[in-house]
C-alpha cells in the first residue's frame, strides 16, 4: 500500500511513503482503519465465496454425492455466517471508517483508539469462527435456531457465538465512533443537510446497530448457557421456549439487513451523482429515507416468522410494517434513477457496477413486497424463492454497490487508477452470474424446493445447474477483481487528487491523503451534489484546477 | 424521431400494462393448486406477479434507456442539468407505491383471513409451558384453522402429525390409524394438529400453498379443504439437521371410497383396537413409542431416534 505518510512532529508538504507494516499493527489511522477492514474482510469473502462455490457443486446434482450432508451443513451454515458478519457488515464499516472523516472535513474519527479496538475484534473473531473446522464448523444455519443448535456439535456452536459476540462488540464500537463522529466533528461550514449522503446513511445505520445489536449479544448468551450449562432458556425438554430465541434473534438480525445495505444505499449516491455528472435528486428525500428505513426496520422483525409460533395478528402486523418499507425504498430508487436520466453517464466499472446495483436491487425489493404478503409467503418461506429474494438483495445490492464503491475511492486510497479493461471484465461476468445464479431459484422455491437441503427431487435438477454455472461464472470473475485489486496498487495509472471531477470533501486532499487528512483546513465552496451549478463559469477551467486554486490560495 | 413524444410515452404505457397483465396471469411459476384456499394464495401472486412485471420493466427500461442515451460524449467534459428535485413528482412517486402496499395489505389480510389465519382458536398465541403440562389440547394451538369457506361442511378429519428427525409420522384419532403418509378424501375439511419430537420441523405442502413451522413444547395447526384428487410431496421446510433435504412424505388426496378402502386396508386389527383407542384418545406423543416399533422400520426410524425421543419426552 503506498498512503503517504506524515509524521505528526514533523509535517513537511513532500510525503514519505506509509510503510506496509503500518497496516499489520494497532495504527489508529482512520484511514488505515477503513483499508484494514476493506482488505480483511475481502479475504474473508473468499473463505465465504468458496463455500459457497461447495455448496452449488453438490445441488448440480439431486443426490448429496459432493460432500457428506454434515459437512454440507456446515458448508451453508459457514457460508452466511461469513459473508454476512466477516464480509458485508465489515466493508461497510470500513468504507464508513475511511470515508467518514475525510467527507467532514475532521482529522480522524472521534475516538481513534477504540476504532483501533473495534476493528482488530474483527479479524480475531472471524479466524476464530473458520478455525471451527477442527471441532466441528456450526452447522444449525446462520440462525442457528435451538433446539437443532443445541444438538448439533458443542464446540462448533459455541465458537460461532463466541465470534458473533465479538464482531457484535465490534460493531457496537464501530457505531459509537460513526455517530459521534458525524454529529459533532463535522467542520462548521457543514450543517446536517450539507452533508454526503453516505454520512445520512451511517447515520441511520450506526442507529440500528447501536439499538439492535445488544439484543443478538442477550440471545447469544442465553443460547450459550443452554449450550454448555444445560439450562432451558430455549430448550423445550425443560420448559423453554424456542420461538422467544427466534424473537430475539430477528430483532437483531432484521435491522442487520439493513446494516448490511444501507451503507451501500450512502455509496450509491455518492457514486451516482460523480459519474452522471448531475446533482443527486432530492436530497432530502433520500437522506430522509435513510432514516425512515431505520425506524421501520426496527419493527419488522417477525415477518421472518410468518410461519412459526407468532398468532394471527401479529402476522398483520408484521405484514403491514413489512409493507411499508417499500414506499421509502422506492423513493431511493427512483430519485436515483432520476438522478442519471438527462446525466451525462461516464460508463466505468464504478458507475457500471452502480447501475447494475439499481437494476438487480430492484428485484429483490419486488419480491420483498411479495415476501411480505403473509399468504404468499407462507408458500415460499424457506424456500429457494427466499434464498433468489435475499441474494438479490444482498449480492445484487450490498455487494455491487460494495465493488462500486471499491473502483469509485481506490484512486483516493492508493492513488493509483484501477484498470478498466479488467473491471469491465469483472462487471459483465459478476452481473451475468448472479443473474444466471440466483434468478432459477425463484422459480425453484416457488415449485416446491426447499433450502437447506443437500438432496432434492430430481424435476429441479435442470434449474438447479444452472444455477450452479452462474456460482462458478461470479468465482471466476473474482479472479479479474483480485489481480486488478492487487497490481493497480503498483502499476496503476497516477490518480491524481481529484481524477473523477468529484464536489465531495475527499476530492480535496491528496490520493492518498496525508495523515491527518487535510494539509489545510478544507474549504465547502459547494454543498456535496452541485453538479451543473457553476458550468458556465467552469467552461474554462475544470472543476480540479479550481480545486488546486483554491487550495493555493488558501496557503 | 417523428411521433410526438405523448404518444409515444402513451403507446409504451399500453405496452407495459398489457404485457404485465399477461405475465401477471401466465408466468406459469406455481406448481397445481390442490384447494380453493391455493387459488386464492394464487390469485394475490398473480396480482403482485403483476404489479412487479410492470415496475420492473418501467425502471429497467429507464435504466437502459439512460444507459443508451445519456452516455457522456468523448471529450465532453462539461456536467449535466443542475435538477435538484422535484417536489410533485417524488410525492406522485411516494404516494402511488404506498397506494399499491396498502391494496396489497388489505388484500393480504382478506386472503389469510379466508384461509382461516385469524381463526380465533387457531391463532391464539399461548405459553409452551401450558401446552407442555396440558398435553394435547385441540382447542389451544397456534397456526391456521379452518379455511371460511370449510366452515359448517360438517366435522373437519382431525389427523395428529408428530414430526421427528428425519419423517413425518400421521395418527387418525377416529380410525387408530398411524401412517407414514398423508391419506385424505377430497372436499372434505382436514386440521392437523402438529407436534414436533426433537427439533423445529415445518410442514409444506406446495400444492396447498400451506406451510407452518412444527415446533417442539408447542402445538400447531393447519387447515385446508383440499379439492383436487392427486399425489402431492410433503416437506420439511425447517433446517432440522443433516439429513433435512430427506425428510419428505406423501400427501394424498383421494376420492372418498378409495379413502374407504385406504382405511380399511390400513386400520389396526380389531383384537388391537382397544389398546389403539386408549392411544388415539390420549395422543401424548410419548404414548406413541410402542405402538409406533412396528412401523419404525418401514419409515426408516431406528430405535435409537424412538428412544431418544421417548427420553425428550419423559423431561416434559
Amino acid at each position: 500500500m503506498t498512503t503517504a505518510e506524515v509524521t505528526k512532529t514533523q509535517p513537511t508538504p513532500h510525503h514519505k511513503e506509509r510503510k506496509l507494516i503500518d497496516y499489520f499493527t494497532f495504527n489508529t489511522d482512520h484511514k488505515v482503519i477503513g483499508i484494514q477492514y476493506l482488505v480483511v474482510s475481502f479475504i474473508f469473502a473468499a473463505f465465504g465465496g468458496s463455500f459457497a462455490e461447495v455448496l452449488r457443486t453438490e445441488l448440480s446434482t439431486p443426490n448429496p454425492d459432493f460432500v457428506t450432508p454434515d459437512l454440507y451443513n456446515q458448508f451453508l451454515t459457514m457460508h452466511g455466517t461469513v459473508m454476512i458478519f466477516l464480509w458485508i457488515v465489515p466493508a461497510g464499516a470500513g468504507f464508513a471508517n475511511y470515508l467518514i472523516p475525510l467527507m467532514i472535513g475532521a482529522e480522524d474519527m472521534a475516538f481513534p483508539r477504540l476504532n483501533a479496538v473495534a476493528f482488530w475484534m474483527f479479524p480475531i473473531g472471524g479466524i476464530l469462527l473458520l478455525m471451527s473446522f477442527a471441532v466441528g464448523a456450526p452447522q444449525a444455519g446462520w440462525t442457528s435456531y435451538p433446539p437443532l443448535s443445541l444438538m448439533t456439535g458443542k464446540w462448533g456452536q459455541e465458537i460461532w457465538i463466541l465470534s458473533l459476540l465479538g464482531g457484535g462488540t465490534s460493531s457496537i464500537l464501530g457505531a459509537i465512533n460513526f455517530l459521534t463522529t458525524i454529529l459533532k466533528m463535522r467542520m462548521p461550514d457543514m450543517d446536517i443537510h450539507s452533508m454526503p449522503l453516505f454520512c445520512w446513511a451511517m447515520l441511520a445505520t450506526s442507529t440500528l446497530i447501536l439499538l439492535s445489536t445488544p439484543v443478538l449479544a442477550a440471545a447469544l448468551i442465553l443460547l450459550s448457557f443452554d449450550l454448555l450449562a444445560g439450562t432451558h432458556f430455549f430448550n423445550p425438554t425443560g420448559g423453554g421456549d424456542p420461538v422467544v430465541y427466534q424473537h430475539l434473534f430477528w430483532f437483531y438480525s432484521h435491522p442487520a439487513v439493513y446494516i448490511m445495505i444501507l451503507p451501500f444505499f450512502g455509496i450509491i449516491s455518492e457514486v451516482l451523482p460523480v459519474h452522471a455528472r448531475k446533482p443527486i435528486f432530492g436530497y432530502r428525500a433520500i437522506a430522509y429515507s435513510s432514516l425512515a428505513i431505520c425506524f421501520l426496520g426496527l419493527i419488522v422483525w417477525a415477518h421472518h416468522m410468518f410461519t412459526s409460533g407468532t398468532p394471527g395478528w401479529l402476522r398483520m402486523f408484521f405484514m403491514a410494517a413489512t409493507m411499508l418499507i417499500a414506499v421509502p425504498t422506492g423513493v431511493k430508487v427512483f430519485s436515483w434513477c432520476a438522478t442519471i436520466w438527462g446525466g451525462k453517464l461516464s460508463l466505468n466499472s464504478s458507475m457500471l457496477f452502480a447501475i447494475g446495483f439499481l437494476s438487480s436491487f430492484l428485484i429483490g425489493g419486488i419480491t420483498g413486497i411479495m415476501v411480505a404478503s403473509v399468504p404468499f409467503d407462507i408458500h415460499v418461506h424457506d424456500t429457494y424463492f427466499v434464498v433468489g429474494h435475499f441474494h438479490y438483495v444482498l449480492f445484487g445490492g450490498s455487494v455491487l454497490g460494495l465493488f462500486a464503491g471499491i473502483y469509485h475511492w481506490y484512486p483516493k486510497m492508493t492513488g493509483r487508477m484501477m484498470n478498466e479493461t479488467l473491471g469491465r471484465i469483472h462487471f459483465i461476468l459478476t452481473f451475468v452470474g448472479l443473474n444466471l445464479t440466483f434468478m432459477p431459484m425463484h422459480e425453484l422455491g416457488l415449485m416446491g424446493m426447499n433450502r437447506r437441503v443437500a438432496l432434492y427431487d430430481p424435476q429441479f435438477q435442470g434449474l438447479n445447474q444452472l444455477s450452479t454455472i452462474g456460482a462458478y461464472m461470479m468465482g471466476i470473475a473474482a479472479l479479474p477483481f483480485a489481480l486488478n485489486f492487487i497490481m493497480s496498487v503498483f502499476n496503476g495509472e497516477k490518480a491524481g487528487r481529484n481524477p473523477w471531477r468529484a464536489l465531495t470533501l475527499e476530492w480535496q486532499t491528496s490520493s492518498p491523503p496525508i495523515i491527518e487528512n487535510f494539509e489545510e483546513a478544507p474549504i465547502l465552496w459547494a454543498k456535496p451534489y452541485d453538479y451543473g451549478i457553476d458550468t458556465e463559469e467552469l467552461e474554462e477551467e475544470s472543476v480540479s484546477e479550481l480545486l488546486a486554486e483554491v487550495s493555493a490560495e488558501s496557503k | 424521431m417523428k411521433i410526438p413524444s405523448s404518444i409515444l410515452t402513451l403507446v409504451i404505457g399500453i405496452v407495459l400494462t398489457l404485457v404485465s397483465l399477461w405475465y401477471g396471469q401466465n408466468h406459469g411459476l406455481v406448481p397445481v393448486a390442490a384447494s380453493k384456499d391455493a387459488q386464492e394464495v394464487d390469485n394475490i401472486f398473480n396480482l403482485m406477479m403483476t404489479i412487479g412485471t410492470g415496475l420492473f420493466l418501467l425502471i429497467e427500461g429507464v435504466l437502459i434507456y439512460c444507459v443508451i442515451s445519456f452516455r457522456r460524449r468523448k471529450g465532453d467534459q462539461t456536467d449535466g442539468p443542475a435538477i435538484e428535485g422535484n417536489v410533485p413528482l417524488e410525492i406522485l412517486w411516494t404516494a402511488i407505491p404506498t397506494v399499491i402496499v396498502f391494496i396489497l395489505s388489505v388484500y393480504s389480510f382478506e386472503v389469510y383471513n379466508n384461509l382461516g389465519g385469524l381463526d380465533p382458536v387457531a391463532s391464539r398465541n399461548n405459553a409452551p409451558s401450558q401446552v407442555a403440562m396440558a398435553g394435547h389440547h385441540h382447542m389451544m394451538a397456534l397456526g391456521i384453522g379452518p379455511s371460511i369457506d370449510a366452515k359448517g361442511e360438517g366435522s373437519p378429519l382431525r389427523i395428529n402429525v408428530n414430526g421427528i428427525q428425519y419423517a413425518w409420522i400421521f395418527t387418525y384419532p377416529d380410525t387408530g390409524i398411524v401412517s407414514g403418509e398423508l391419506h385424505v378424501p377430497v372436499n372434505r375439511p382436514v386440521q392437523l394438529q402438529m407436534a414436533a419430537g426433537d427439533v423445529i420441523h415445518a410442514f409444506w405442502v406446495p400444492q396447498l400453498r400451506l406451510k407452518q413451522d412444527v415446533i417442539p413444547g408447542r402445538e400447531t395447526t393447519l387447515g385446508f379443504t383440499p379439492n383436487l384428487i392427486g399425489t402431492y410431496p410433503i416437506i420439511c421446510a425447517e433446517l432440522c439437521g443433516a439429513y433435512h433435504g430427506g425428510m419428505k412424505s406423501t400427501f394424498a388426496v383421494e376420492s372418498a371410497e378409495d379413502f374407504e378402502k385406504w382405511v380399511q386396508a390400513n386400520a389396526p386389527a380389531p383384537a388391537e383396537t382397544a389398546d389403539t383407542e386408549k392411544v388415539a384418545v390420549n395422543t401424548t406423543t410419548l404414548s406413541n413409542e410402542e405402538y409406533l416399533a412396528p412401523y419404525a422400520k418401514e419409515m426408516g426410524i431406528s430405535s435409537d431416534v424412538l428412544l431418544s425421543l421417548h427420553s425428550e419426552h419423559q423431561h416434559q
